[in-house]
């Protein structure tokens, strides 16, 4: 029927359409577990992380704390008697992903409570699916104060940006003498436009004068024109609240255009790639964080050497808070006495003085976390503790 | 008045690099009157070989120019072989097709090179070795020009010569400009037209590669996407100077480059990857064969 040349056309097409489809199926889940062990059944815990992109390290940093964390509470029996078993999610540090992931671990693995996101755009994406679910999802580090505002089943371990945006702004007037700040933000994510604004607020209260505000897109890799526009500006210091990898390339072209101000940031900052892409140009600049590596807290430093023993890195704040989440959590369902959705949300709600690796941790009613903030300064090519600004 | 200097030399240190690659569409396009959508892909092809062989040879830990200059002639011939390559499968079976399978096949081979890039190179992005180290060469009042952004200069303008130099005073040039006026006309003059469509998508890959590279070195981080956004932008860049046009393709690189950079500077930044499309639609409306471009006559 077919002449031979057509059907080894046909068997061609075929195969190459059968190779299509394979690539098309992307990138795979990643999924894990962590300890065992009890015999009895594990507890799934849903982790949505961006473990690759933009912001790989966030989401990996994240995870190897709530695993470290996990991995002790199970060693010493679980919660309710039945290990805990952390399952992550990627979403590739992309938005739209994150609510795909949170989706995949609530119906496809019915996860008893949703960890993640570290990205504030990435946690708005993902909380209303949480909360449709009525199934409680805990931020380690998203600091924008809309991700809350979701809805009742949203908690966080971590401050918000309107108290960020004031410790960056008091140090520049305090510490820095700056009376003229610019600003560069990235405007597509939550987190960066959110404590821009909150900087920009405060610092022109007490004072300040905002000479320069220029904007960029995440992924962009030139910036260069803001950087012309706002040298030509000549502000004091230069305020910029986005994530470590723009950074880095920002810190460098400042340099390479005879920017010598100090440029100062957010916990977008904290990652060990800002020094690794910044490298020289990020000496000597500043930024706010959740906890210091180098503090002197013995809690601090026992938990550091730990997860040096077992990962060969230093933590950096996004470990922590991690860590400190999954404590949370199982602390949590201790108290609830079962999984389900409404008990356990209530008893996360009611979580007071904690003793995290990250500070005394307590959810108030606005299902936030009150905590201190640290400064942390770049010198010799590492994150060297300066400054604690205490909860306002 | 500084600024808008500063500003204009950021613009056409930038736009050097859409001109690099969009003379690789315009030569293509040229000879084979085909869009060769998967040319930003080479662009990233040369910018992750780079990366490999600086780190594979050591001059990631000890960056020199010379380091600089052997990563960058690497990069360009392995960028050529694939070039040529992706010629030889993808584009010279289709050559009797209509022109919209090859077109086809033109973004199959694009998404090809990318998902292939993801999983070759994995998806996270990776840092471009500072093979020179960064220093403020020119600083007159308010200017700063840095080495690197000089080197990228310089290197855009050489390659460019050298490319006019080839078209122009070259047995191969002039085959190439045969094959674009006229190809049977051509092939019975005895030009070896199949050599010659080869050699030109060398050519082009090789003017990508060295994009790639001059991109890493000015902005380090490389990914297998990369080429995505590049590459359209070249294109419109392309069709901005005239598409088929050697001297259109460096102009309208480099025009394109400096309207992004003034309209990042003085409108908003927001509006920086939506100007080469606004472009593109203005010439297509008003002027479809670019700036360079002459009209065809066609005969009925």
């Amino acid at each position: 029927m077919f002449s031979s040349s057509q059907g080894s056309r046909t068997l061609a097409a075929g195969v190459l359409v059968l190779l299509g489809a394979l690539f098309a199926c992307g990138q795979g889940s990643d999924e894990g577990t962590a300890g065992g062990a009890g015999s009895a059944s594990p507890i799934p815990i849903g982790h949505v992380a961006s473990l690759t992109g933009d912001t790989a390290t966030f989401g990996q940093s994240t995870d190897r704390g709530m695993r470290m964390a996990i991995e002790e509470i199970n060693a010493s029996g679980g919660a309710l008697g039945r290990p805990l078993e952390l399952l992550s999610e990627d979403d590739r540090s992309v938005t739209e992903e994150a609510r795909t992931a949170a989706l995949k671990l609530l119906q496809r693995d019915e996860v008893v409570a949703l960890l993640g996101e570290i990205a504030s755009s990435r946690s708005l994406a993902a909380a209303p699916e949480a909360q449709r679910a009525k199934v409680p999802m805990i931020s380690p580090g998203s600091t924008n104060p809309k991700v809350t505002e979701v809805g009742d089943y949203i908690f966080r371990a971590c401050f918000i940006d309107p108290f960020q945006g004031t410790v960056m702004a008091r140090f520049a007037t305090e510490e820095l003498k700056a009376k003229k700040v610019a600003i560069l933000f990235d405007f597509k994510q939550d987190y960066s436009v959110g404590l821009a604004d909150f900087f920009r607020k405060t610092f022109t209260e007490i004072g300040g004068e905002i000479v320069a505000d220029e904007r960029y897109t995440s992924g962009d890799i030139e910036f260069r024109a803001q950087l012309t526009t706002i040298r030509a500006a000549k502000p004091d210091a230069i305020f910029v609240p986005g994530y470590y990898t723009e950074l880095g390339l920002i810190a460098k072209q400042a340099r390479e255009l005879g920017i010598e101000v100090p440029l100062l940031g957010g916990d977008g900052w904290d990652s060990e790639k800002t020094l690794e892409i910044g490298g020289s140009a990020v000496e000597g600049y500043y930024f706010s964080t959740h906890y210091a590596a180098d503090s002197d807290s013995p809690k601090v430093q026992a938990f550091v050497e730990r997860y040096k023993e077992k990962y060969g890195a230093t933590p950096d704040a996004m470990a922590a808070l991690g860590y400190d989440t999954a404590g949370i959590l199982a602390d949590a369902l201790t108290r609830a006495g079962d999984t389900s959705g409404p008990k356990l949300r209530d008893a996360i709600a009611a979580t007071q003085g904690y003793e995290g690796v990250t500070g005394r941790i307590s959810i108030d009613p606005a299902r936030n976390a009150r905590k201190d903030a640290v400064v942390l300064k770049i010198e010799g090519g590492k994150f060297k503790f300066y400054r604690s600004v205490p909860a306002s | 008045m500084e600024q808008f200097l500063q500003q204009l030399l950021n613009g056409i240190a930038w736009g050097s690099i859409y001109a690099l690659i969009a003379l690789g569409y315009t030569m293509v396009y040229g000879v084979l009157k085909l869009i060769n959508f998967a040319h930003g892909e080479v662009y990233m092809v040369g910018a992750m070989t780079g990366y490999y062989a600086a780190h594979a040879l050591g001059f990631a830990v000890e960056p020199s120019f010379a380091g600089l200059f052997v990563v960058l002639v690497l990069s360009m011939a392995a960028c050529a072989a694939l070039g040529a390559t992706i010629e030889r499968v993808a584009y010279r079976p289709l050559r009797s097709a209509p022109r919209l399978a090859s077109l086809i096949t033109a973004i199959g081979i694009s998404l090809l090179l990318q998902n292939g890039g993801q999983l070759l190179f994995g998806a996270d992005p990776k840092f471009f070795p500072s093979l020179v180290a960064p220093r403020e060469v020119v600083r007159a009042g308010g200017l700063a020009v840095s080495n690197i952004q000089l080197f990228v200069f310089g290197t855009t303008m050489a390659l460019m010569v050298g490319l006019q130099l080839v078209v122009t005073r070259t047995r191969f040039g002039r085959a190439m400009r045969a094959v674009s006026v006229d190809a049977p006309a051509a092939a019975l003059m005895g030009v070896p037209v199949d050599r010659v469509i080869s050699g030109t998508f060398m050519l082009g890959s090789a003017l990508a590669a060295a994009a790639g590279i001059l991109v890493g070195l000015s902005n380090p981080k490389i990914d297998p996407l990369m080429g995505l956004l590049p590459g359209l932008k070249a294109f419109v860049a392309a069709v901005l100077g005239g598409i088929g046009s050697i001297p259109g393709a460096m102009v309208g690189g480099l025009l394109l480059g400096v309207v992004e950079t003034l309209i990042s500077a003085y409108v908003s930044s927001t509006y920086r990857d939506a100007i080469a499309f606004v472009i593109l639609i203005a010439i297509l409306l008003y002027r479809p064969t670019g700036l360079f471009g002459t009209g065809q006559v066609e005969k009925v």
